[in-house]
């Protein structure tokens, strides 16, 4: 009979290793999925994770892994500290959405002013706006007690509507005919987040996600304030001893991550995406919580997986157009990447022990 | 090397590939939604499958669902040239900068996008005149109503969408003068519960006509549950509510369209087109009009579909007013399509502005 028997300390040596071996589980099951749909297993899950890095148009798709996971990263970073502390912000796609908003305002304020100012104040506004709309949840959090996972989830639907609004409204072209969705930033150089280099991907988004992960890493490591996130998340009585304000953390963790949130939609708004438009937010702030727990809320994890996801969403076009597998499949495929990363989080929680029956 | 530069050069290389085969031409279609939406994006593959029909083995397709507007579109589209598409199809307004981008870095393929307005040397457009089918549901929907109140669940408030409206309001006025309509801007293309509860608010305010520029099927269901209000299919025909609710439909059919590029791209001569098209070359079809709408009535709206198709009648046809009151076509005066292009008003009588 098997025993599962509750480790006193979650293991090191299994959550570093259960996300290798959900990726890994992933494959084999995804790669069944793949047979029963009638393809080849071996040639979907080789065009998915190999394609992108090492196949024909590599040089295409190589930048493009650092487009789409910059953002992933950026918000997930700023999600895991507030997740380590037990401060549940869900509602990154709305401070994503309001970022890329307050952004696109200033610098279409400016249209067609060119000047070196213009980027960096968008990049402030942009900051502002993701963290002001964290600051909803947080505030009625710390003074009414509101539960912030169910406040911030559905302050995404107000910021959608609020996207349609201004898609439609205020920042709507005005030489675009009546079309719904403002002015393209890839037209207007000073509002424009360029590459850094060009031909890598590497635009300012993905430069600010880099810098998230170091400063994450210094903050956690080094800080005592990291110190009182992983305490409060750990043991949060003994953080209340500690004299660890939970007020304080709430605001301090909800904005930060607000805050990242909003960075990486202003970022994608004047860059990869270069419009708001109705449709312009697709699902990074849902996805950069699934990325962050990948991660194992370590920053480099964090790094890493949203590079990982970034290559399943590219392999996954790939396959899509290629071999002619559904969209749907994909995304059953991402799903069970989370999925046994969480049923193999039994692992690093729980020994698995192989007991005579009746001994027990 | 600069990327744009490699991409010519793949390109160019695949442009060799492609021609030294010579043999399949590879058309790609980039859907919005599900290929089983049931109304838009299903009707586009409905047009791919077509193109696949009519020229067998020397054509091969591929398609991507479900991609977004935006920074993803402009990688399915580059990824589609990449692997030598020799013309692909954008099906979404959204995808209309994307398609641009890619254009410039693929010379020698072609592109097309829908509903949009830019064009460049390998970038055609092509929509079609919906509001054409809104003249048809317009004045069968104004002969039907008891109540003089018909719903409209419209979409976004774009040219469009506003153009629907008209139409169908100016031609339902013209065979009940007391009708009045309701509009509902539900924000969604599709959203099954945003429409249903759409639907439900119209018919609690006294709509026993529903009309929808919404792809899903929920109104329909809404209306069936309410037992006397009539519909009208929405971008599919939604044959399964005939023939009540449903009394007819607006379809979009893509394939004739579809067909004649993949020929153009094959033959060499494809050319930058706009294209607006309507009843008369087959791109919207009206859905059969059922026996609950009385006979009379249906020999009317058929007699007007025939008018339309042959350019005999337009739908906007003058003395009409805007909604303010100020004249806009004299009396026998036509609609110029740049003006409808980019409709953004109301013509006189409909009640209420325009969300802005």
């Amino acid at each position: 009979m098997i025993q599962l028997e509750k480790r006193p300390q979650p293991s090191r040596f299994w959550s570093l290793f259960t996300p290798v071996i959900a990726v890994i589980v992933t494959m084999i099951a995804g790669g069944l999925l793949f047979a029963a749909l009638g393809k080849n297993p071996i040639e979907a899950i080789r065009t998915i994770f190999y394609d992108p890095l090492f196949g024909e148009f590599s040089f295409y798709y190589r930048p493009q892994l650092l487009v789409k996971g910059g953002p992933l990263i950026l918000i997930a970073i700023g999600l895991s500290l507030g997740f380590r502390a037990g401060i549940w912000n869900i509602g990154a796609e709305g401070q994503y959405i309001l970022g890329a908003i307050c952004g696109a305002a200033v610098g279409l304020a400016f249209y067609p002013t060119e000047s070196v100012f213009i980027f960096p104040l968008m990049i402030l506004a942009g900051l502002l706006g993701g963290m002001l709309w964290s600051m909803i949840p947080a505030l009625l959090k710390v003074k009414f007690g509101t539960n912030e996972i169910l406040v911030s989830l559905m302050l995404v639907y107000v910021a959608e509507q609020l996207l349609a609004s201004m898609s439609l409204g205020l920042l709507r072209n005005p030489d675009g005919h009546g079309f719904p969705g403002s002015r393209n930033f890839q037209d207007y150089p000073s509002g424009h987040n360029t590459e850094i280099l060009a031909g890598t991907g590497l635009h300012w988004g993905v430069a600010a996600a880099f810098i998230a992960v170091t400063f994450a890493y210094i903050l956690l490591n080094k800080h005592i304030l990291g110190f009182n996130i992983r305490l409060t998340g750990e043991a949060p009585r003994a953080a209340r001893f500690g004299g660890v304000n939970p007020t304080r953390l709430t605001i301090l963790c909800m904005g930060i991550s607000g805050a990242l949130a909003g960075l990486a939609g202003l970022f994608e708004v004047s860059g990869p995406s270069g419009q708001i438009s109705i449709d312009f937010n697709v699902g990074y702030g849902f996805t950069a919580i699934i990325v962050a727990f990948l991660g194992r809320l370590h920053p480099i994890g964090i790094l890493l997986a949203g590079l990982l996801m970034a290559l399943t969403y590219i392999g996954g076009e790939i396959a899509q157009a290629n071999l002619g597998l559904p969209a749907a499949a994909i995304q059953v495929f991402q799903g069970m990447l989370l999925f046994f990363l969480l049923a193999l989080d039994l692992l690093s929680n729980f020994r698995i022990r192989l007991a005579v029956k009746g001994a027990a | 090397m600069k990327l744009t530069k490699l991409l010519a050069t793949a390109a160019v290389a695949m442009g060799l590939a492609t021609t030294a085969m010579a043999e399949k031409t590879k058309v790609g279609f980039i859907y919005v939604g599900p290929v089983g939406d049931g109304g838009w994006t299903y009707e586009h593959d409905q047009g791919r499958k077509a193109v696949v029909a009519e020229f067998g083995d020397q054509v091969e397709t591929v398609y991507q669902e479900n991609v977004p507007e935006g920074a993803d579109a402009e990688r399915a589209i580059t990824q589609m040239a990449l692997q030598g598409a020799d013309l692909i199809f954008t099906t979404s307004f959204g995808y209309m900068d994307p398609t641009i981008n890619v254009a410039k870095k693929f010379p020698n393929v072609k592109f097309e996008h829908a509903t949009g307005y830019k064009t460049s040397d390998n970038v055609s457009i092509y929509s079609a005149r919906f509001y054409e089918g809104r003249a048809i549901q317009g004045h069968i929907a104004g002969n039907m109503t008891e109540s003089n109140i018909i719903g409209y669940i419209a979409s976004f408030p774009i040219p469009e969408v506003i153009r629907g409206i008209n139409s169908a309001y100016i031609h339902a006025k013209k065979v009940n003068p007391d009708v009045q309509f309701k509009i509902i801007w539900a924000y969604t293309w599709f959203d099954p519960a945003k429409e249903a509860d759409a639907a439900k608010a119209l018919i609690e305010q006294g709509a026993d006509v529903i009309l929808q520029h919404t792809d899903s099927t929920a109104p329909q269901a809404a209306a069936q549950a309410a037992g006397n209000v009539v519909t009208f299919g929405q971008a599919s025909d939604m044959g399964e509510y005939a023939p009540f609710p449903r009394v007819s439909s607006i379809i979009d059919d893509w394939a004739p369209y579809y067909i004649a590029r993949t020929k153009a791209v094959m033959d060499g001569t494809w050319e930058t087109k706009s294209t607006w098209d309507g009843i008369g070359a087959g791109m919207v079809g009206i859905g059969e009009i059922s026996d609950r709408v009385p006979a009379d009535v249906k020999a009317e709206a058929l007699a007007m579909k025939e008018a339309l198709a042959s350019g005999e009648y337009h739908a906007f046809t003058g003395p009409i007013n805007k909604q303010d009151g100020t004249p806009w076509l004299a009396e026998g005066e036509t609609a110029d399509d740049g003006t409808l292009a980019g409709m953004s008003f109301y013509v006189e009588g409909i009640e209420g502005d325009v969300p802005n």
